[in-house]
């Protein structure tokens, strides 16, 4: 309790001040990122007001209401995230289907592991971006070259957070399992996918975030649709107040992904790992 | 093998009393003048005397060791001396450099099912709970040893905690958790690397009534490192001392007394001072 509440002060400056920061103390904490927010799109706002830059060549957020209003009446908005939504989808499902597999292989199989890890590592910073040039060339236009790169961005990530998870199980496990007589695939299955899971979800996490970066740019070169085509066809009609919806759609479903994601970590087995990365 | 076997002479010649009653006389291992080096890999040895990078080390002389049937021994030795290797090499999880290990007569190869290791750490397995931890000993059992996993989690008093997750449960009852799962798979041996070190004092008092109720439900060959020279004494059929590396068996105590023990009293009392010296460490200041 702050002494200010209870005895009725003259308002000065500096009471104002602690009071101030005794209501943004005592808020909840989940007022704390709303209220940042709030505060730059006021200042963004205010400025754009003031005539502090071209409003031409970057709207105020009002501009960008209005135009997000147009896009989603017309329905723009819905399909073109339903579009994106679709590719990333089926581009790191068909990573994760095969990466994680072989990530496994790899970190149980030593051979294996010597022979092929440092492909993969050489293949992994290759930025999925410089892919594009031969995925147009092998898929032509549309979803496929698409699909492509985002799964060539989530399967690199993958493989390799999944061949390390293996390698570094604690080997007090792996001598308890086998004490217990666990060989071969009630091994993998029993103990080792157990053991790496809280690292793969960490992977899957990370990989889904970098699909979604991939897809807008990927859209931006092969497709007529998606929300990576709407940036750049906006930008193209001038429509900046477009640019930066599309801006604002991409930043919000990625934080949804990411949170849909998240909630799996919180599965009660996987709660021994918290705090362990 | 000159001085292992000179030890054990004078090991038996202070032996009190006959044999303890409930061994059978069955040899169930054997070990027989077991070595084990390990290649030096520090770039400085850590002791004046060890051999330089890329030399072997040797950890493991010539150990001769019976153990018979039902008989619980308790390994005691100085930090680093070869303890865990030993116990290892036992356990087939290492291969000894030299000599052999048989358990009923059958050279040791690779870990077994009938032989359970207890780590000095928690090996439950984190992600299950402690009532599917114990299951997976079950499932690993012989079908005619199975028994649902209330029973053990029972018989370690921990039947209110068999949906809680590992990391949910104090130490004490991690231990107790991993020996149900551990006694769940009816195993002939148990090999036990200071499970209790990592307890505090009160806890592991506990834990030694535990391991002596259930060691009279279902009597098993035990083999058991500790550095608590109380434990050993209260629990142990033999106390086999190692000498510092290379290890030797430097020493055998025989406690052929029945329990409950009062390990400060009478013969035990007299065993129990003497190992304290053997250690080197004076039990009266
Ligand atoms: N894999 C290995 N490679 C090289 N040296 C090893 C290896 N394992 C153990 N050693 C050495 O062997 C010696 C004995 O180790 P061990 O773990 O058996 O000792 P211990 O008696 O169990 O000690 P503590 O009581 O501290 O557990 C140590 O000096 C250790 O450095
Ligand atoms: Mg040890």
């Amino acid at each position: 309790m702050n002494r200010a509440d209870a005895i009725p002060q003259p308002v000065s400056p500096v009471s104002l001040w602690q009071s101030l920061q005794h209501l943004l103390l005592s808020a909840p904490r989940s007022v704390r990122p709303i209220g940042a927010f709030a505060i730059v799109l006021a200042v963004w706002q205010g400025a754009a007001w003031l005539g502090l830059f071209s409003t031409q060549s970057f709207p105020s957020p009002l501009a960008c209401v209005s135009g997000m209003r147009e896009v989603i009446l017309d329905g723009r908005l819905v399909d073109y995230s339903i579009a994106s939504l679709f590719r990333v989808t089926v581009g790191w499902y068909l990573a994760v289907l095969v990466a994680i597999p072989l990530g496994l292989l790899l970190g149980w199989h030593p051979v294996l592991h010597d022979a092929l890890n440092p492909f993969l590592q050489f293949l992994r910073p290759i930025s999925p971006l410089a892919w594009i040039p031969v995925a147009m060339l092998w898929f032509g236009i549309g979803d496929r070259p698409a699909i492509f790169l985002i799964f060539l961005a989530s399967f690199f990530p993958l493989a390799v957070a999944t061949a390390s998870a293996v390698t570094n199980i604690k080997k007090l496990y792996l001598r308890a399992a086998t004490n217990i007589g666990l060989k071969g695939f009630r091994l993998i299955v029993r103990v080792v996918l157990p053991a790496t899971l809280p690292s793969i979800i960490v992977s899957l996490r990370i990989s889904a975030g970098i699909a979604w970066l991939v897809v807008v740019a990927a859209e931006m070169i092969a497709v007529k649709s998606g929300l990576g085509f709407l940036i750049i066809d906006s930008r193209n009609a001038l429509r900046m107040d477009l640019v930066i919806v599309g801006m604002v759609a991409i930043g919000a479903i990625g934080i949804v992904l990411d949170k849909g994601i998240r909630r799996l970590e919180t599965l009660p087995n996987m709660r021994w790992a918290i705090g362990k990365q | 093998m000159e001085s292992s076997s000179a030890t054990l002479v004078t090991a038996a010649g202070n032996a009190v009393n006959e044999a303890p009653a409930q061994t059978g006389g069955v040899t169930k291992i054997r070990v027989e003048r077991l070595g084990k080096s390990f290649i030096e890999r520090r770039k400085r040895p850590r002791r004046a005397e060890d051999p330089g990078p890329g030399q072997e080390v040797k950890i493991l002389d010539a150990i001769d060791l019976d153990i018979k049937e039902g008989e619980f021994i308790m390994l005691v030795g100085h930090s680093g001396c070869g303890k865990s290797t030993l116990l290892n090499c036992i356990a087939g999880f290492e291969r000894p450099s030299s000599g052999r290990v048989l358990i009923d007569g059958v050279p040791v190869a690779s870990p077994s099912p009938k032989r359970m290791f207890l780590f000095q750490e928690n090996a439950l397995f984190p992600w299950l709970t402690v009532a599917e931890n114990i299951e997976m000993g079950i499932e690993a059992a012989a079908p005619e040893d199975r028994k649902p996993a209330e029973e053990y989690l029972q018989l370690v008093g921990l039947e209110k905690f068999g949906d809680y997750y590992p990391h949910q449960i104090s130490g004490g009852m991690g231990r107790l958790a991993e020996l149900a799962r551990t006694l769940a798979m009816n195993p002939d041996v148990l090999f036990m690397d200071e499970p209790f070190a990592a307890l505090d004092f009160m806890t592991r008092c506990l834990m030694r009534e535990e391991m002596l109720n259930l060691m009279a439900l279902m009597r098993k060959t035990i083999l058991f490192i500790t550095h608590d020279l109380d434990e050993a004494v209260q629990l142990a059929d033999r106390i086999v001392i190692l000498s510092d590396r290379p290890a030797r068996i430097q020493r055998i105590f025989e406690l052929p007394f029945p329990h409950p023990r009062d390990i400060t009293a009478g013969d035990i009392g007299r065993i129990r001072k003497q190992a304290y010296l053997e250690m080197g460490v004076n039990p009266i200041i």
